[in-house]
């Protein structure tokens, strides 16, 4: 598996707050700009991949960007803790001769759509039954009681979650297509900003995304006569921790200790690299603090450590580990964290609007709180 | 009201519960209760002032069951005796499908806390900022319950001062019924 497969294609729409254009529509756009992007023909396409809560099948993408036989595809669960599995699978897949060229999409339109927590009709059997009724409705509000904990046992602190923040929207305000291309933050407009779920206020939240991304994944081998540098797949995992609850963790040993430390385990045993030698991350970021958590998680530094890992400018470029380089979820778009791939690819091409200087290795994760992935790429 | 399109209960889940000593099931009879032991079509989502019902799947009906009796039970292995929860078919240590229902004190200590502000579902926006809270049981501290602090039974979810909340206060459950038949614990500061 190591390094078997890379990814040589991305694609993607406009990111904003409302598009015109359906999901399936803005699917078909990403998947064909990723295709191009890679110099493949869609009817070279067999495999797929993408999220259960990709509203999009496989047959509606397929047949209309004129792909051929498909003989793998696959979806992956639990929201945002899936994107890194889509590219996961599509490598197994081309690895082990099931498949020979992959794409995996996100198109979603949260911007313009309805909140899924407004939604009284359809939840999750666990919430509705034990904790949505005392008021804990919205993912920021199951999150905001990870996060008091968190501040609470190990002195995190709002200048902490806010440095995250700010890293998110400086690299933001370098790329025009991020959503927040124009709007700088200020710790001022951080600290009086309105609380959302306290411990967490505006600017801990990620933004409202209408808006689609694809990749495109084959061999190694047939990655060195594609048109773009390729990025290869040098490590991939998920992590569904014993006793683990999704976004409501609430009832293992330590809900603090989240699926990031799982996936962690079997990303670094895969892997030639260690977590000093990632020159830039890209961190699943629907929420601040899932950020120094999965810094802890994936082993850049010790547990309880990860608010005071932000300090000093760490997350910015020339940082220790430069962070989420094109604005992430907090800035640029959020589309259940696949921004974070090809923000992860353009660094290993050299092509970011927030390039870190010569980056080589690239880790990429998906949602933490919930059962999750992730991608350690180099070039 | 609206139904709940999911709950495909049609029975009475404690009386189909294995008991190893042959004891007949613990939880109370279905004698004309609803709520919780409720069949899909008659069970109600949403309380009368619009605050979300639990919707009690098979595993937990006996939690709300007893509840409504002004108990505050949780699931535990009939075989090996370890607690869990939230409730499921079988025993996670020594996967045996026996359980027994355990009475805990109703004592136990504010975990962690939040407060949520708008937007929110309408009648939890006039409420908010609301406290929600995760109680660990002191016979159980990795089972942590999520609740509302409250100044009494029965008063609003904004009823005690957020400044009183501290992480690691004790509490104390009592019980506040929703909507007929369906009851829910609440936490009453040991030290208002």
């Amino acid at each position: 598996m190591k390094d078997a497969a890379a990814i040589v294609g991305i694609g993607q729409t406009p990111f904003a707050k409302h598009l015109p254009e359906a999901e399936k529509t803005l699917a078909c756009r990403a998947v064909l700009d990723a295709l191009d992007d890679a110099g493949i023909a869609p009817s070279e396409v067999d495999a797929f991949a993408s999220y259960t809560m990709e509203e999009t099948e496989e047959v509606e993408v397929a047949k209309a960007i004129g792909a051929g036989d498909v003989t793998f595809f696959s979806k992956v669960g639990y929201g945002g803790g899936g994107s890194c599995a889509t590219v996961a699978h599509l490598a197994a897949a081309i690895a082990t001769g099931q498949a020979t060229v992959g794409v995996a999409w996100r198109s979603r339109k949260r911007g313009s759509g309805a909140r899924p927590w407004r939604n009284t009709q359809q939840q999750l059997p666990t919430p509705a039954q034990w904790t949505r009724p005392f008021g804990l409705l919205r993912p920021v509000d199951e999150i905001a009681m990870l996060t008091r904990r968190y501040m609470h046992e190990f002195g995190v602190s709002r200048d902490h979650l806010f440095n995250v923040a700010l890293a998110c929207r400086n690299r933001a305000n370098q790329n025009p297509a991020a959503m927040m291309y124009e709007r700088p933050l200020t710790r001022e407009m951080y600290m009086t900003a309105r609380w959302i779920s306290e411990p967490l206020c505006l600017y801990d939240n990620c933004l409202e995304t209408d808006g689609a991304l694809a990749c495109v994944v084959v061999s190694a081998d047939r990655a060195r006569d594609c048109r773009r540098r390729p990025v290869l797949v040098h490590s991939a995992a998920q992590g569904m921790p014993a006793q683990h609850h999704g976004m409501v963790n609430y009832w293992c040993d330590d809900p603090l200790e989240g699926p990031a430390w799982t996936a962690a385990r079997r990303l670094w045993e895969g892997a030639d690299l260690r977590p000093q030698d990632v020159d830039v991350a890209q961190i699943y970021d629907a929420f601040t603090a899932l950020v120094p958590l999965s810094l802890e998680g994936y082993g850049f530094c010790g547990r309880g450590e990860g608010g005071a890992f932000t300090e000093g400018g760490a997350l910015e470029i020339g940082g220790r580990l430069p962070l989420n380089t094109g604005g992430g979820g907090l800035s640029e778009a959020y589309v259940h964290g696949f921004n974070l791939i090809n923000e992860g690819v353009r660094q290993l091409r050299g092509t970011s609007t927030a390039q870190v200087p010569d980056a080589s290795t690239c880790l990429v994760t998906a949602g933490e709180g919930v059962p999750t992935s992730a991608l350690l790429l180099r070039s | 009201m609206a139904t709940h399109p999911k709950s495909t209960r049609t029975s009475v889940p404690a009386q189909q519960t294995a008991r190893k000593d042959g004891a007949p099931a613990a939880g109370p009879d279905a004698s004309g209760r609803t709520g919780a032991t409720a069949s899909g079509p008659q069970l109600r989502t949403q309380s009368d002032n619009g605050l979300l019902l639990p919707v009690p799947d098979e595993d937990g009906a006996p939690f709300w069951e007893y509840a409504a009796r002004g108990e505050l039970r949780v699931q535990s292995c009939a075989d090996c005796g370890e607690l869990r929860f939230p409730p499921r078919p079988c025993c996670p240590r020594c996967q045996s499908f026996a359980d027994s229902w355990e009475r805990m004190s109703g004592r136990g200590r504010i975990w962690s806390y939040v407060l949520p502000h708008p937007p929110l579902l309408p009648a939890y926006a006039e409420q908010a900022p609301y406290n929600a809270v995760l109680v660990e049981l002191s016979e159980a501290p990795g089972i942590r319950l999520a609740g509302n602090v409250v100044a009494a039974p029965d008063a609003a979810l904004d009823s005690v001062d957020p400044a009183k909340l501290r992480i690691g206060a004790p509490v104390k459950a009592v019980f506040h019924e929703m909507a007929p038949g369906t009851t829910v614990p609440r936490w009453l500061l040991e030290r208002p």
